[in-house]
């Protein structure tokens, strides 16, 4: 008992005016618990058939994210044929887990990624496989939120570094205006205009007859508005390198592409990783805009199912639910991007 | 008379009406200049005064710079390095250069050393071991270093880093070695242990250096050059130079009037 006393005299309660906003603190986080865990917890609803039962309880009605899981997770997917969506998501985790091992940091994680981002996409559609083909306008919920991001992360990170190199040339001007043009003109447009253009005006310009499904529109999208964003970044870690670098990899015969991708961008890259993560988890948050052109990925479908009128009015449950994956996410990816930075930076040697 | 268009057996690189242009500012004027073989030749001027550019018109490192431009012609090997066709990857490897700011990888001290013999393909273990042996013992370090080649090399301090960097230029065997001010960033008894290595490695090599330190110009170079707002002034032996020059601007910047 005393060594609690102990510690919170010395965290919580060192100085007066320290100890009085610590007060604060946890008066307000009490106050925001006494109110949230009676609803969510004590008067829950786990498992109810139907919606009155969460009616008369006036608690959260966790039956219906339980009734409506499949929908959250797969969306419209043949129900017949959810085992692929399970295996999907099996190999993300599988992934994840592979990726966690710091052994596991080279360059060959970027062709595991690959290869499990085209087994996945292969087995959701399924013909090539032998397996009855599901549409990709059936693809939908968590499963359609991790297509997203993984194909955005995994082809808009190179995109953005060849941006960046572009223009961070100075012997190519042509080349460096392209790349100049695009990074502020797609920066300079918000990302759901992007998607209204992929969806709706990029089909006006092709002959007609020649269809895109809207996945493949909404990735492109993705891609090039996270490219340019992750360009700006990719471009301040280069002007970090010390010109020094460039010289003496010049003076040593070097060509141009030896020396960005033996010496100059693994500095580069290396001390940018925080600022890179970071935009890949507002990429990972941005998919959810795919909604506006009625593409059900994981909130499109967890609005969906809250829209059910049988269900109507737990549209607070779903949004809860909602914020534990992507936070669940979020926190995995910038928990990750920390441990690369320290290992990277320990080592000194690339 | 238009100039013999060939290097011989003293010489070097022979440069020839050179002019030099960052974008619409002349840097040097009609430069004609031979650097002499197995010989250290010193460029010193004031600030400004286009040597550190004439340095990197010889291994063509203004390549790197947007706007650069350059006309006449510096013969290497028989070639105008100045010719678009020139396989600029290949003189580099030829004509070596070390820097003002130490410039190592951040790498081990090892690789380092290896990092040019690697890129032109050699991978026996043989090979590279015994180049990081020649070329640190070539620079003096071997000694210092030998126990800790697997560290970093950016545990060094200033003056190793610098002999690292020399180690690695001269790692790849290359004919000529250019220098650019590549004591001025050195404490006393660094510049010494650096300027001892020049002298040796002038058996093997052609050295220009670009100083602003006339003492060490006549300490180790056999000639010097002095050059003033682009142009070339003088050259001549070291000696004559720093004795008897024979422009007025010359004996005024040695004795320390201007510059």
């Amino acid at each position: 008992m005393s060594n609690i006393f102990i510690w919170g005299r010395k965290n919580l309660y060192p100085t007066t005016g320290q100890g009085i906003i610590s007060i604060a603190i946890v008066s307000l986080v009490g106050l925001v618990l006494w109110n949230f865990l009676p609803w969510s917890i004590f008067n829950a609803v786990w498992v109810a058939d139907n919606s009155d039962v969460c009616r008369q309880a006036g608690g959260a009605c966790w039956a219906f994210i339980w009734e409506k899981l499949y929908f959250i997770l797969f969306g419209f997917y043949p129900a017949e044929e959810r085992w692929r969506a399970w295996l999907v998501l099996a190999l993300f985790l599988g992934g994840i887990l592979y990726s966690g091992r710091s052994k596991s940091w080279t360059l060959s994680l970027i062709v595991v990624w690959l290869g499990l981002v085209v087994s996945m996409m292969l087995l959701l559609n399924g013909t090539l496989l032998g397996l009855p083909t599901v549409e990709t306008s059936y693809w939908g919920g968590l499963v359609l939120t991790i297509i997203l991001a993984m194909t955005g992360i995994i082809f808009s990170y190179p995109f953005g570094v060849l941006l960046a190199l572009g223009r961070a040339n100075q012997r190519l001007p042509v080349i460096r205006g392209i790349c100049v043009s695009i990074i502020e003109i797609i920066r300079g447009v918000p990302f759901i205009s992007l998607l209204f253009m992929a969806s709706l005006m990029l089909p006006l310009f092709l002959p007609s007859g020649f269809v895109i499904p809207k996945l493949v529109r909404a990735i492109v999208a993705v891609i090039i508005f996270s490219g340019c964003y992750l360009a700006e970044t990719v471009r301040g870690g280069l002007a970090a390198v010390s010109r020094g670098q460039y010289e003496a990899a010049q003076s040593l015969g070097l060509s141009y592409w030896k020396t960005m991708g033996l010496v100059i961008l693994p500095q580069a890259l290396s001390k940018v990783i925080q600022p890179t993560v970071g935009s890949f988890i507002s990429l990972f948050i941005d998919t959810t805009l795919v909604v506006i052109i009625s593409m059900y990925d994981l909130l499109g479908a967890a609005r969906a199912a809250a829209s059910d009128s049988a269900w109507l009015g737990f549209a607070r449950e779903a949004y809860v639910f909602l914020a534990l994956i992507y936070f669940a996410f979020c926190y995995t990816l910038s928990k990750y991007s920390r441990r690369l930075e320290k290992d990277i930076l320990t080592k000194k040697v690339h | 008379m238009a100039p013999v268009q060939t290097t011989n057996k003293t010489s070097i690189i022979k440069i020839t009406d050179l002019d030099f242009f960052y974008g619409d500012t002349q840097a040097l004027f009609k430069i004609n200049l031979t650097i002499a073989k197995n010989r250290i030749t010193s460029f010193i001027g004031p600030s400004g005064c286009g040597k550190s550019t004439l340095l990197r018109c010889m291994n063509r490192m203004y390549d790197v710079i947007r706007n650069t431009k350059a006309s006449g012609s510096i013969l290497f090997d028989n070639n105008n390095i100045l010719q678009t066709s020139t396989d600029v990857t290949g003189l580099r490897r030829r004509i070596g250069m070390v820097f003002q700011k130490s410039n190592p990888f951040a790498k081990t001290i090892y690789e380092n050393v290896v990092y040019g013999l690697r890129i032109a393909g050699e991978n026996k273990k043989s090979v590279l071991d015994q180049a990081v042996e020649e070329s640190l013992k070539g620079t003096s370090l071997f000694d210092e270093v030998k126990d800790r080649l697997n560290e970093s090399a950016l545990g060094l301090s200033g003056g190793q880093m610098q002999r690292l960097c020399i180690a690695r230029a001269i790692a790849i065997k290359p004919d000529v070695i250019l220098m650019d001010e590549p004591c001025s960033a050195l404490d006393p008894k660094s510049t010494a242990k650096v300027e001892e290595l020049m002298l040796n490695l002038k058996k093997d090599y052609s050295i220009v250096i670009v100083t602003h330190n006339m003492q060490q110009s006549s300490r180790i170079s056999e000639y010097t050059a002095f050059f003033l707002e682009g142009r070339l002034m003088e050259k001549d032996t070291t000696q004559k130079i720093f004795t008897n020059p024979s422009k007025k601007e010359t004996e005024d910047y040695i004795t320390g009037k201007f510059g």
